[in-house]
């Protein structure tokens, strides 16, 4: 027989859990789910929105009742449960139903705290909670006039906000000298108070509240000065506390919250608890983003995979008040030891506070504009090293020298029809649409869902903000540490650190050992995997061909149609009559249309079949060319100038080094693709400076440049050093291209590569160390002794024939 | 059926792959997984007719090599949310041959 899952509360963190279990092992358990509200499940971060008007509670359900039949799960709607027996393990509600459990899930929320004032049970007077208090503010709104919110923080502001947009005058009632002091420090809260004050909204601040006065229902509010304002509804929002009755009456240890462990269990191991009524290591949160971590965590116990525990969140605020932008995460206020970084300009609303140690970042505050919110909390929870554009900041993202992006990040501003995903062609109303219909909270969803991000992945940052600014503070960001992907937990750098430590031969014994949560992998961490072991063990030949992306696999790159295009090497950029004969012959003798000059230095033939690959290159192997692996995640070109041999400006012979460059470095995989240059003075007419390796000669030598990027988001070189050989060039090169090698993560190019780690960090390892730096050059010579052999050769030799030929001919 | 052809034997196709059977009213890919079950797709994907057989098989799915749709092998269907499906072909191995019907199962329009 099945175990049973009893899910005490039938909220956001309860489903979740509940639906996370499901993905993993939807035959588990028989499910019974008790939840006090009459209603399937819903998003109760959106009630705000709902009272402004801006949606309906059908656009803020979750999960219709449908969902539960669907899932063969009990649901009691309606039902409070009133006590858990622990000795007989059954749960018991107010009708007297009894459910027995194996395993008891308390997901119970919190309360809205009612301040302990005579005339607080006065009709008129609610908290904001749920459906039903909205319910009762939106009819108040319609018959009254006056309206008093108690409560200056986040939730207080938004249900104020709300009852102003259905018509009400209304009065916000706060303790402190300035809202929000909870996430916001004086400035920002200065700048919130007047703006909403703009709106229309009054203040009543440093004000405590003596009583709610009224016959039959609430009529004014008085305060402890001896003051009184008229009110016809009274809204609690001063705070909430952790629903922890039941667990409390049945014994289980509580102190503010329901205390539980990094595997989410109380003390009482059959029994778990998620969401605002749990307490983890001394915090119990308010916020949706734990609690969807919360709840991937607790069902991965439930259904006994027994991996991955919760370490806790780093959060991040916004408040949901259309118009008003603000932002803040982690330790905002400072100390002593701590560095502030300002930008205040008031006539344009706008403010940041960064707070800055050891070059880190430990929190921020944003007002008015906060598209960079999402930019600095990932600084943040990365611990990225930001001494390298330190200075730049405060400015955003945008200004990193960032002339792809521009302007065009202000995503709140961008239209509908605005195209967010260049390479799928999806727009921001698609993306909206999908996260407002399908209740999705993601980057994994929206990339499901839309495809936006799920190629070249350059607008992610885009999406992250559309994403954040859609859903506000429910915006579930990634875990502290990224996974891969959805096969498991484990990062990049952790999965690295295994193969370092464990010395893994194949990608089976990697998954089994690293318990991949998938049979196979999928096509994300596959290929990454294949990469980092051949990368780790390059003599042992590793290779696996079929978790490779097919132009890896085939040695060409596939075209929409399904046609491929062959670039044989032209080394520096140099080529010979014989070389563009044996090109011209190849594409005569094809029938090939399009013959194209690449952007670096080569020429492609575009529309061949499959089936002819080996052939072609058997062609141009004869003339003595090699693949230029256009297709891989290896080096692609070295760029030169005609350097000092004929230009009246040249100062070295860069034609010559490019190709010594090229002879070195070909044929190594990488973690993505990888560009050279060398240019013959600092007219730097080779694009040295937008590659990830490019050289300027100068009169005194050579200028070593690193981290450059053309592509879609144009990031400048920046300089590692001076040196005066063309030997020490040729080392840099080396150490630098197997430090890139053996840290960036898999599809990292080595401009992000280099932002994430610091410039820093890459000068140390190559410029401060000489000895490190000529043992990564070793290395990375000696792996260059097993990958110099050209691809197509082997296979114009009938290597793989298998995979350029049909197995059967029909017809 | 009367239609059986013999495609080949398993082990011309490389495990995690696929190959391709060739024919003038558009190619069928025979996909060979971890457990050597065998399966036959039209290769073409739903989404923009991206060729199946060049794509990465992941259980008992495919990945398509353009935009990384998941195509489930056994019946052809797009893994949710996306939508559209490619056709699959009747497959079974007699002794060491493959045997492949050239007619397709029902319930799927992009044959």
């Amino acid at each position: 027989m099945k175990e049973k899952l009893v899910v005490i509360g039938n909220g956001m963190a309860g489903i979740r859990t509940v639906e996370e279990l499901l993905k993993i092992d939807s035959d588990a358990y028989d499910i019974t789910v008790f939840g006090a509200e009459p209603y399937g499940n819903y998003n109760r971060i959106m009630l705000s929105p709902v009272l402004a008007g801006d949606k309906t509670i059908d656009e803020i359900m979750l999960n219709d009742i449908q969902w539960y039949k669907d899932n063969a799960i009990t649901l009691h709607s309606g039902k409070e449960v009133t006590l858990i027996d622990r000795v007989n393990k059954k749960v018991i509600a107010d009708d007297g139903t009894e459910e027995s459990y194996d395993r008891l899930l308390i997901a119970t929320g919190s309360d809205p705290f009612i301040i302990p004032v005579p005339g607080n049970d006065l009709d008129g007077v609610i908290s904001f909670r749920d459906i039903k208090d909205v319910d009762a503010m939106l009819a108040a709104s319609k018959k009254h006039k006056h309206a008093v919110v108690i409560g200056g923080g986040l939730l207080g502001l938004e249900a104020a906000n709300g009852l102003m947009q259905q018509g009400m005058s209304v009065t916000v009632v706060h303790l402190m000298d300035k809202l929000m002091e909870r996430q916001m420090d004086a400035p920002a809260a200065a700048m919130l108070k007047e703006s909403l004050e703009e709106r229309g909204l009054h203040f009543l601040m440093e004000a405590s509240t003596e009583s709610i006065i009224g016959k039959d229902s609430v009529e004014k509010v008085r305060f402890k000065d001896g003051s009184e304002i008229y009110a016809d509804l009274v809204v609690m929002a001063v705070g909430i506390k952790p629903n922890i009755k039941l667990a409390k009456e049945a014994g289980i240890h509580c102190e503010r919250g329901v205390i539980v462990n990094d595997t989410l269990q109380t003390y009482d191991p059959s029994i778990y608890s998620v969401g605002e009524c749990a307490q983890h290591r001394g915090v119990a949160y308010g916020l949706v983003a734990p609690l969807f971590e919360m709840a991937k965590v607790c069902a991965n116990h439930l259904a006994k995979m027994g991996i991955g525990t919760y370490s806790g969140t780093m959060t991040s605020t916004k408040l949901k008040v259309t118009g008003i932008d603000l932002f803040s995460a982690g330790n905002f206020i400072g100390d002593d030891t701590t560095d502030e970084l300002v930008f205040q300009d008031k006539a344009r609303g706008v403010y940041r506070k960064i707070v800055v140690k050891d070059n880190k970042i430990l929190g921020a505050v944003m007002y008015g504009d906060t598209i960079d919110g999402s930019w600095y909390f990932d600084l943040m929870r990365d611990g990225t090293d930001i001494s390298e554009f330190r200075e730049n900041l405060l400015f955003g993202q945008a200004h990193l020298g960032d002339s792809g992006h521009g302007d065009d990040n202000r995503v709140a501003a961008m239209a509908d029809s605005s195209e967010i995903c260049g390479c799928n062609g999806v727009t921001k109303g698609e993306i909206v649409n999908a996260i407002t219909v399908n209740k999705i909270f993601t980057l994994d969803e929206v990339r499901a869902h839309t495809k936006a991000s799920s190629s070249c992945g350059s607008c992610t940052g885009l999406v992250e903000s559309l994403m954040s600014h859609v859903l506000g503070g429910d915006y579930s960001t990634a875990p502290h540490l990224k996974p891969i992907c959805g096969c498991t937990d484990k990062s990049h750098d952790t999965v690295r650190a295994e193969i370092e430590k464990q010395e893994f031969k194949s990608i089976r014994t990697l998954m089994d050992a690293l318990e991949w949560k998938t049979p196979e992998g999928c096509s994300k961490c596959r290929p990454a995997l294949n990469y980092y072991l051949v990368c780790k063990f390059p003599e042992l030949n590793l290779d696996d061909a079929q978790s490779r992306f097919i132009n890896e696999r085939a040695h060409a790159n596939i075209q929409g149609d399904g046609t491929y295009s062959v670039i044989p090497r032209m080394w520096g950029g140099m080529t010979t009559p014989q070389e563009l004969r044996a090109v011209a012959d190849a594409a005569e003798k094809f029938n090939i249309d399009t013959v194209h000059v690449t952007g670096g230095q080569r020429i492609g033939l575009y529309g061949l079949k499959k089936e002819e690959l080996p052939e072609v290159w058997k062609d141009l192997n004869d003339a003595g060319m090699v693949s230029g692996h256009a297709y891989g995640k290896a080096l692609r070109t070295v760029k030169t100038c005609v350097g000092k041999e004929w230009c009246r400006f040249g100062t070295q012979d860069s034609t010559g080094l490019g190709i010594k460059l090229e002879k070195m470095s070909w044929g190594s995989w990488m973690p993505h693709k990888f560009k050279m240059a060398a240019s013959g003075c600092p007219r730097n007419c080779a694009e040295a400076t937008i590659k990830d390796y490019g050289v300027v000669c100068v009169d005194s030598g050579y200028e070593i440049h690193v981290g450059g990027n053309g592509g879609i988001k144009v990031r400048a070189t920046d300089l590692l050093c001076n040196v005066e050989t063309e030997e020490d060039v040729l080392e840099y090169s080396a150490a630098y291209i197997q430090l890139y090698r053996e840290e960036a993560h898999y599809l990292e190019r080595t401009a992000p590569w280099i932002e994430r780690v610091g410039l820093g960090h890459i000068k140390e390892a190559l410029v401060d160390d000489a000895e490190g730096r000529k043992k990564l050059a070793e290395r990375f010579n000696f792996s260059q002794t097993f990958m110099q052999d050209d691809p197509w050769e082997e296979r114009a030799q009938g290597a793989e024939a298998h995979e350029f030929t049909p197995i059967k001919v029909i017809g | 059926m009367s239609d059986w052809i013999e495609i080949g034997t398993l082990n011309e196709i490389p495990k995690l792959g696929a190959r391709v059977v060739s024919r003038a009213e558009g190619d069928i890919a025979v996909f060979r997984t971890a457990e050597d079950k065998i399966f036959a797709l039209r290769d073409k994907c739903p989404h923009k007719g991206g060729q199946l057989s060049q794509g990465i098989v992941l259980g008992d799915r495919v990945a398509c090599p353009l935009h990384d749709w998941k195509i489930g092998l056994d019946n052809g269907i797009a893994i949710a949310p996306d939508e559209g499906c490619a056709a699959s072909f009747p497959i079974k191995m007699e002794g060491e041959k493959i045997m492949l019907s050239t007619t397709p199962n029902d319930g799927c329009a992009n044959k």
